[in-house]
């Protein structure tokens, strides 16, 4: 079997941001893969430990720094990467991304694609799904079971929905964008890290997948970010004081009377 | 500005029937209509029932379309896109809206491949700049920052809104509108054998409650939820948790909330014994009040209470429990 994960790099979830020049900024905070794509990467290994004649492919779009994130991939037990790397790639929307990565998923062959739910920087949850569509090939977001056939062409997709879940039955080819729950991802072991030094990461720019030097730039962004700021700061709370009856006749008044909620 | 504005909704039902959420849409969709004469028009698919027109058209409807097949009973990416992209060649929607649900966001992402049109997902505003020119506000970064977008290109530019931030008008009774219904055609999906086979579960989703009780470590055992969900029951509310709960396995994955879980904006949001990280404040501090209860005086979540109480949850949620329960029997 074939799988491609996409993967991409994003602040570490613990930081605290500030904004700087219309983008987020977060002096010495580390760079961490997207935490759901790591559920994809694992499930990936998973897979081939089970059909040892897998091949894991690393796809990534972004700049130079992200061999820190492609790298670790390799070490988690990916095969190989291919890192799409372009100074006009830039700033790009997902629906640009999508069709990046299409332009070099179309001609390669492949049976999984496995995404993470959204990346948590832009939070969009649509580079998956554009991709599967303009693929052409059918897809499930928000995945937390994937099940095979003894012969590894039928699956049986469970995937989250609001208040439940819903379980699919389908065949390969097809796209699943992974959520937390899917499994437990491995840290890298000293002997994964170590093999991933050997292992192939092939830079690709916009010329070498064919793409015309005009094509994908930011004034083509169907959606175009004007401002980012930061949330207003809440307002000061109070700490209610007095014994715990007290304190719970008056946090009921204060909920019904002052905030109207209940 | 060319012509009168169609703002069009998809709404979502599932088995207990139309989503709540879907009638907040329409309700965002009728107060931007309202901005600039335009008109508002609710697609509903697989769905029939007898009176959903009329609580569509009450929250602002002013056209009601029901596209009927077997095979838009339950809702299947490929089905929706194709019936819509179909409307849209008949109808030239402006602006299309959808809750921000999973399903809503996924379909999004279609139909902005299939169209060629942009999407702004998660919007927790919007409004009409001049003319028909949109900017709609969203946060990145589970809420730690917000972004502010417009639209460009193709149309219809499509925004996935939050739940449980457009909620505010009271439906009009004498509002009235046009209802059409429709069976249509669709290809046959089928050999891409996208079978749903069940859907299980439902209750009530801690994204689309107005009140949550989440709890932390402090609640210090998975057995000691019984008492948040007491308290959430009498509120009519769900339970939430922090991530190091649901690492520990005391509760679903479905209940984080955090950067790395669920965002949530309820009206009313109680964080019981939790600390307060970075990631949790990230997916919470939208909520219109927040109720925070600690026994570390100096724990985080303070700084984003409006009301803290200072002492351990296990003893103070029953007293709020049965306070809360005297107030509304009484």
């Amino acid at each position: 079997m074939k799988i491609i994960v996409c993967v991409k790099q994003v602040l570490d979830t613990a930081a605290a941001i500030q904004i700087d020049n219309r983008r987020v900024v977060s002096p010495g905070s580390p760079r961490i893969i997207n935490p759901y794509d790591e559920f994809a990467i694992e499930e990936a290994v998973r897979i081939k430990e089970k059909k040892p004649d897998t091949e894991i492919t690393i796809l990534s779009l972004g700049p130079e720094c992200f061999k820190d994130s492609i790298k670790k991939a390799l070490a988690m037990g990916a095969d190989k990467a291919v890192h799409l790397m372009d100074p006009k790639f830039d700033g790009l929307d997902s629906y640009a991304i999508g069709s990046i990565f299409m332009r070099y998923i179309k001609n390669i062959p492949f049976d999984l694609i496995l995404c993470g739910r959204q990346a948590v920087d832009v939070d969009l949850a649509q580079t998956g799904p554009i991709l599967a569509t303009f693929l052409g090939i059918p897809f499930v977001t928000v995945v937390t079971g994937i099940e095979f056939s003894d012969d590894f062409k039928q699956t049986k997709i469970t995937r989250q929905v609001e208040g439940g879940a819903e379980i699919r039955e389908l065949e390969l080819p097809l796209l699943l964008t992974c959520q937390k729950g899917l499994n437990e991802p491995r840290l890298p072991s000293l002997k994964g890290i170590m093999a991933a030094k050997k292992k192939e990461i092939i830079t690709l720019s916009g010329a070498d997948l064919g793409i015309e030097e005009n094509a994908f730039s930011m004034d083509d962004n169907r959606v175009e970010e004007v401002n980012l700021s930061l949330p207003l700061e809440r307002k000061k709370g109070i700490i209610l004081e007095g014994s715990d009856d007290e304190i719970g006749s008056n946090l009921v008044r204060l909920l019904r009377d002052e905030e109207k909620i209940i | 500005m060319s012509g009168e504005q169609i703002l069009g909704v998809v709404v979502e039902h599932d088995l207990e029937g139309i989503k709540p959420v879907s009638f907040e849409v329409i309700n965002a969709a009728r107060k931007l209509a309202d901005q600039v004469s335009g008109k508002v028009i609710v697609f509903c698919l697989g769905f029939n029932e007898e009176g959903a027109a009329d609580l569509f058209i009450r929250s602002g409807a002013d056209e009601v379309r029901f596209l009927n097949h077997p095979d838009l009973k339950t809702y299947i990416h490929e089905n929706y896109a194709f019936a819509l992209t179909k409307e849209f060649e008949k109808i030239p929607v402006d602006y299309l809206f959808l809750p921000a649900t999973i399903l809503g966001k996924e379909l999004s992402a279609v139909l902005s491949a299939q169209l060629g049109v942009g999407v702004a997902t998660d919007c927790i505003g919007v409004s009409f700049l001049r003319g028909d020119e949109v900017e709609a506000v969203r946060p990145v970064s589970s809420g730690k920052a917000l972004a502010t977008i417009r639209f460009k290109g193709k149309k219809p530019f499509i925004l996935t809104l939050r739940p449980n931030i457009f909620r505010d008008s009271e439906p009009s009774l004498s509002r009235v509108g046009e209802i059409f219904k429709e069976d249509i055609q669709l290809p046959d999906f089928s050999i891409q054998a996208q079978k749903l086979v069940k859907r299980v579960g439902t209750h009530l989703d801690i994204a689309e409650a107005r009140i949550v009780v989440s709890g932390g470590l402090g609640m210090q055992g998975p057995e000691n939820f019984k008492l948040l969900e007491e308290l959430a029951e009498v509120l009519g509310g769900a339970v939430g948790a922090s991530r190091p709960v649901v690492d520990n396995g005391w509760r679903e994955y479905s209940n984080q909330v955090g950067q790395t879980g669920r965002t949530v904006s309820p009206d009313l949001y109680f964080a019981c014994g939790i600390s307060g990280s970075v990631q949790h404040l990230a997916g919470m501090s939208s909520s219109r009040c927040i109720v925070a209860i600690n026994t570390d005086s100096n724990a985080p979540i303070f700084s984003v209470a409006d009301y803290g109480i200072v002492g351990d949850a296990l003893k103070v949620i029953p007293v709020l429990t049965r306070e809360f329960r005297k107030t509304l029997s009484s």
